[in-house]
């Protein structure tokens, strides 16, 4: 039984989208942060899926680079994330609207 | 006929997980979807026959990154988000907008896209094949991710160390 | 074989490695107590059957009655799914492990093992990796200073002493070829065990093994006389006994591994008739196995514990750079043979 790859690439789009609309609603330093980790997870997704389909292992390959950069930016983040609340002790993005305290 | 059980089955957590994200106010609920979504996503690349990226999205982004997530929420004693005031007009134009996208993009990728039909287990990514295109294809790649990955773990302490503690130095004890 | 006979073998094969599991872990806590006690230079658990083998069962029966409490304050949902979590992940590593060889009963064959995975190795790791949640959710649901210090402290340690518990078995790795676990014990047959080629790897390992399962000397985050319980201070009854379920199913599992990465799982002598051709590798296992649980409960009652920071350097500082040295002698030594071999 085959699943046509279109059933992929529409998942991995919903993610994605549900990433970027995280993104652009939530008000929560780290939420925002995980919706960016969960748009890079969909676009796993279609790395994988593309290389199902015209087997080409590189696909599969390039998935590792994603998820290694988006580990390295995750504790950058996580880090920034720290250190703002440190300063400003909220993590509310409304709230961190001003350059001087 | 698995395959497309599968599919679903896992395809409806993913998603499920996805939407509960956004749903949740707390950030230690959309951490835990989060990971639930990561988990479906591994068993997806399961059946897409990519056996050892499974193990690697398990082993490092649901249980590395994401509990580095969950630490920073416990460390920082995230609570409820407040909610932000909302514009009319992005919801009024939003949500049909989203939804007429979906559809249109939706209805292009189901029936106009040059994809074929996979079986299950379509390309066998096991470890020989891939460590053989890690290593030898892409080496330069993978060389300055680690340079990356280093330059990430030194900017994360550097932003994250106290400026007295580094004006102490080093303790000298144990 | 057919779908059907293939899920009815599969089900009874995973029955009895769950309940050979559950059986060997609580026996691991009489092991403890009784170990422990002739240590002490006491007696240990005597009066509840002989020898007090029946103290486990007591102690069961103790854990279904006491009251459970709940303390107003908790984050209910987490607090609830954190033991259920850690007890989750700490059985299901016990999936991929191979107790012997290809076994014939009648017309259907199988191995001793509930499933062999290409992948089987990085499934125990990725088990491991995803236990850290029971720990860090049940520190932070409990809403109490000792918990959530104990809780962060647990999981930064397991998260720490993850990577060179990784990399100390990328070594067995290179010389065997395969992450399958079944492929790594055959290549230690006629006694090429790998304790013999990686014995730097091993000592990383059963070190990072311990950290990893919170045991001694690696035990602060539970440490009594430090922070009460730490992450299981407001856990009582049915869900205290599944942390502690959890910890010593991972500790078995943990033996497991180290005999079959090093030890050569079930290869010893054999012989005989066919019943006890299919014994004997099995009785092999579990020799090697209890040898290092014995080994744990030694460990935890000899040496003192470690402070946190001298924990955290210990294993950043000394136990990766460790592990990554013996993959690159490993690695120049097998690429060297391979290529004087051609």
């Amino acid at each position: 039984m085959m699943v046509p790859l279109s059933y992929y690439l529409l998942l991995s789009g919903f993610l994605f989208v549900c990433g970027v609309i995280g993104f652009l609603i939530k008000r929560n330093i780290i939420t925002i942060f995980m919706s960016i980790e969960l748009m890079l997870n969909g676009v796993n997704l279609s790395f994988v899926a593309f290389a199902a389909q015209w087997h080409v292992l590189s696909g599969q390959v390039f998935v590792f680079f994603v998820m290694v950069v988006a580990a390295a930016e995750a504790a950058v983040g996580l880090a920034i994330i720290i250190a703002v609340y440190r300063t400003r002790e909220t993590l509310n993005v409304d709230r961190v609207n001003l350059l001087k305290l | 006929m698995f395959h497309l059980i599968l599919f679903l089955f896992f395809g409806a957590i993913c998603v499920a997980g996805a939407v509960n994200l956004l749903v949740q106010s707390h950030p230690i609920n959309s951490a835990l979807s989060l990971v639930a979504v990561m988990g479906s996503l591994a068993v997806e690349y399961l059946l897409l026959g990519a056996e050892f990226l499974t193990a690697v999205q398990v082993i490092v982004y649901a249980g590395a990154i994401m509990v580095l997530f969950v630490i920073t929420i416990m460390l920082l004693n995230a609570g409820k988000e407040e909610g932000s005031g909302g514009s009319r007009v992005a919801i009024l134009l939003g949500i049909p907008g989203v939804l007429i996208a979906t559809l249109l993009v939706g209805w292009t990728v189901l029936f106009h896209s040059n994809t074929r039909a996979v079986p299950l287990g379509a390309l066998k990514g096991d470890p020989r094949a891939i460590a053989q295109l890690l290593f030898h294809d892409f080496l330069l790649p993978f060389e300055i991710t680690s340079v990356l990955i280093l330059i990430a773990i030194m900017g994360a302490v550097v932003l994250t160390s106290r400026p007295e503690a580094v004006a102490r130095g080093p303790r000298r004890d144990g | 074989m057919s779908i059907p006979t293939f899920l009815i073998i599969s089900l009874i094969k995973s029955l009895a490695v769950i309940f050979v599991l559950m059986t060997a872990a609580a026996y691991s806590v009489w092991l403890e107590r009784k170990v422990s006690a002739h240590i002490q230079n006491r007696w240990g658990p005597t009066k509840v059957g002989p020898f007090g083998l029946l103290q486990p069962l007591a102690d069961g029966v103790k854990f279904i009655f006491k009251e459970d409490l709940v303390e107003a304050n908790v984050y209910k949902p987490l607090y609830i799914a954190a033991p259920i979590i850690a007890m989750m992940f700490a059985l299901t590593s016990i999936a991929v492990i191979p107790f012997g060889n290809w076994v014939e009963v009648g017309p259907w064959g199988t191995y001793l093992q509930v499933t062999d995975m290409n992948i089987g190795l990085l499934v125990i790791l990725g088990c491991t990796s995803m236990g850290v949640y029971g720990v860090a959710l049940a520190g932070w649901s409990s809403n109490s200073k000792y918990s959530l210090l104990g809780g962060l402290r647990a999981s930064a340690q397991m998260i720490s002493y993850e990577v060179s518990l990784g990399l100390a078995l990328v070594g067995v790795l290179i010389m065997a070829g395969s992450l399958s676990l079944r492929d790594i014990v055959e290549s230690q047959r006629h006694f090429h065990w790998n304790i013999f080629f990686q014995p730097v790897g091993f000592f990383v390992y059963l070190i990072s093994a311990y950290a990893e399962t919170n045991r001694a000397p690696f035990d602060l985050p539970e440490a009594e006389s430090e922070l009460v319980a730490g992450y299981h201070t407001e856990y009582s009854s049915m869900k205290f006994a599944m942390f502690f379920v959890a910890e010593y199913c991972s500790m078995v599992t943990v033996a497991c591994l180290a005999t079959l990465m090093f030890f050569g799982g079930w290869l010893g002598p054999v012989g005989g008739p066919p019943i006890l051709q299919a014994l004997l590798p099995v009785l092999w296992f579990c020799l090697k196995v209890f040898f290092f649980m014995f080994l744990y409960v030694w460990v935890r009652w000899t040496l003192p514990r470690f402070r946190y920071d001298q924990l955290m350097a210990f294993g950043w500082k000394i136990l990766l750079p460790l592990a990554v040295a013996n993959i690159v002698v490993t690695a120049l030594i097998v690429a060297w043979k391979a290529q004087h071999a051609l």
